[in-house]
């Protein structure tokens, strides 16, 4: 029971990172309907300028963070304006090749860069451990840490979205592009700022996840991207709630997955399940149906 | 007179390839051709298959497939196996034999992997369903690193997840296939690509392709004439996969050394990326940007280290000037209008 508990946080942990990721594939998604590859990348870029600043700068942890934050805003930014703002009426596959071109890019920069060998990534988290049932259960700092953003994040965006202009302006974007810019609403500002808070939620996620998984190399981002993007359609791609609920359940899927049925199999299970719940619910679970019409 | 220029654009296409062909022969022969070149031989026959029968379930069909590496993968195992139980476990001398009775089993395990695939993803519709081959293509990777496959004697002998079989190994779960006699010949990937594009391009030109196309353009009207969806739909979705395998089959005898891990998600998005520069749904492009694009990292030695950075670039500024309406005009403007009266003819 305690070790079923024990694989519950940290499955609830890993969940926590991928729904940090997936909640900017499904925000630029549900605004600019199209697949970002390149966000996975942003992700390690982000972990790196945290690992530099705290290692060859010496900066503390939580500037290293705001640091990774405001290079990778930059970074969303740019890519978005040079590579996808050319290319907004063009038809969804050449967008879709753009953004694996900037994935690739910015995987070889990184390599050029840091090299290939792998870096050891200090943790950012200075909180203790928890012991829970007399010690029977021990909860590193590093995944209490991951599951306090997550909440702060999720509370702070909704509040966003919900409450603020930008936000309004956001959730009319994605309803109806053509309607909202009749409205007065700058389409292409709200794209960029959508892109700015999923590549900063992206750096964010890529401090947390390289503070658990210390492993940093310049394809860490695509594994967990392609995860966190799974978790986003397993969601409903387009929904934040989903983004998140659909995060979690993938990380406790992948972590029950690979403690009791399977260690090897892992990954088969987590894209099973996706199957199954997209056979029976096709849009996700927090998806909208579309109606077709004639 | 219509179908006679279809019929042209047919013999353009098969002239081209047996053209190159002749070409690398002679290349071949007067020893200009560089090794490394000559290296990539087959895996540019390869991926032109791969190209083509992937523009059968994108360009054709219409339906964003991210899983393709998958069928590659389970074509190259089975045929690996196959061809080592044939050579092996039969006593079959010649390597013809074993390399086509590899790709017979590649294409047919793979059509079959295809079948089951399917019928669950034709259900689904436009992200989803590109989502869901992409969790095939990974779910295929994941299972053929827990596959063992051993060669007792005559008999082959599977286990899963627990190595440990009697006999001479031939399939080790996630280091895969190790000490494989390379039987893969030019000459054979040559008729391959040529079997690929008769399949292919006869498929588009038969009654069969034009219901497959128009379910593309409107599945509601097509629906409504009576054409059945979903039999189209797995038609062209099992042919792709079927052609898929083979060229697995070929690309896995090419090396001694074959691991799950070479058929991974990139090499789904390689091929994509084969298609898309060739243009969705032409045939003859796929072909022509197949062959380039895999020499161009060779082509591209000259920058070294930079090689991958070079061809990321090319790739998204290729992207945006044939995308973007206002380059797209500029640059009209200064070429002269040549290709209007081919615009007419696809």
């Amino acid at each position: 029971m305690t070790l079923f508990l024990s694989y519950l946080i940290n499955g609830i942990s890993l969940g926590s990172v991928y729904a940090i990721i997936a909640l900017g594939y499904t925000m630029v998604y549900g605004i600019a309907k199209m697949l970002n590859f390149a966000h996975g990348d942003v992700i390690m870029v982000g972990a790196y300028i945290a690992f530099c600043a705290t290692q060859y700068a010496g900066l503390p942890a939580f500037v290293a963070v705001l640091l990774a934050m405001l290079v990778c805003t930059l970074l969303g930014v740019t890519i978005e304006g040079l590579a996808y703002k050319p290319l907004r009426q063009a038809p969804g596959l050449a967008v879709l090749i753009t953004a694996i071109g900037m994935s690739y890019l910015l995987q070889n920069s990184a390599l050029l860069i840091w090299g290939a060998t792998p870096k050891s990534f200090p943790s950012v988290v200075s909180l203790p451990p928890v012991s829970l049932f007399d010690g029977r259960v021990k909860v590193t700092g590093e995944t209490i840490m991951t599951i306090l953003a997550n909440i702060v994040i999720m509370i702070a965006l909704t509040q966003f979205t919900g409450r603020t202009k930008m936000g309004k302006a956001m959730r009319a974007v994605s309803e109806d592009k053509g309607a909202a810019e009749l409205m007065g609403i700058n389409v292409n500002a709200t794209i960029s700022v959508t892109f700015a808070i999923g590549s900063a939620l992206a750096a964010v996620a890529g401090v947390l996840l390289c503070s658990a998984y210390p492993n940093l190399m310049p394809t860490t981002g695509s594994m967990p991207g392609i995860k966190a993007f799974t978790a986003a359609v397993f969601g409903g791609i387009g929904s934040i709630p989903g983004a998140m609920v659909g995060g979690i359940l993938l990380g406790v899927i992948e972590i029950l997955g690979k403690a009791y049925i399977s260690t090897e199999l892992g990954d088969a299970i987590v894209f099973a399940v996706l199957i199954i719940v997209l056979l029976f619910k096709p849009s996700g679970l927090f998806g909208k149906n579309v109606r077709e019409k004639v | 007179m219509k179908r006679n220029r279809k019929l042209a654009e047919k013999l353009i296409t098969f002239g081209i390839v047996i053209a190159a062909f002749l070409l690398c022969k002679i290349l071949i022969g007067t020893g200009v051709m560089s090794r490394s070149l000559r290296g990539q031989l087959i895996p540019i026959c390869v991926y032109i298959c791969m190209a083509v029968s992937l523009n059968l379930t994108v360009g054709i069909s219409g339906e964003l497939s991210l899983g393709h590496a998958g069928f590659m993968s389970v074509g190259a195992f089975s045929g690996i196996v196959a061809a080592m139980w044939l050579s092996k476990g039969v006593g079959v001398e010649s390597q013809l034999h074993c390399l086509l009775f590899a790709i017979l089993v590649g294409g047919a395990l793979a059509g079959a992997a295809g079948v089951v695939i399917g019928i669950p993803v034709l259900r689904l519709r436009g992200d989803y369903l590109a989502i869901v081959t992409l969790a095939f293509g990974e779910i295929i990777r994941n299972v053929m690193n827990c596959i063992y496959v051993s060669l007792d004697g005559s008999t082959l002998r599977f286990g899963f997840i627990n190595p440990g079989l009697p006999g001479k190994i031939l399939l080790n779960g996630p280091m895969g296939a190790t000490g494989v006699k390379k039987m893969a010949s030019f000459e054979i990937g040559f008729v391959l690509v040529l079997f690929t594009l008769f399949v292919v391009l006869n498929l588009i030109d038969s009654r069969d392709g034009r219901a497959i196309m128009a379910i593309r353009d409107s599945r509601i009207a097509a629906e409504s004439v009576g054409l059945n969806v979903t039999k189209y739909k797995m038609m062209a979705f099992v042919t792709s996969a079927v052609l898929a395998g083979m060229a697995g089959a070929l690309y896995g005898l090419n090396f001694s050394t074959v691991a799950p891990a070479m058929f991974k998600f990139d090499t789904s998005i390689l091929v994509l990326v084969f298609v898309v520069l060739g243009g969705i749904g032409n045939i003859r492009g796929s072909v022509i940007s197949a062959t380039l694009l895999t020499m161009l990292p060779e082509l591209l030695r000259a920058f070294s280290d930079y090689r991958m950075l070079v061809y990321a670039i090319v790739l998204i500024l290729v992207m945006i000037f044939t995308n973007n309406p206002k380059l797209k005009n500029a640059v009209g403007r200064l070429l002269p209008r040549r290709g209007a009266s081919g615009k007419e003819a696809e």
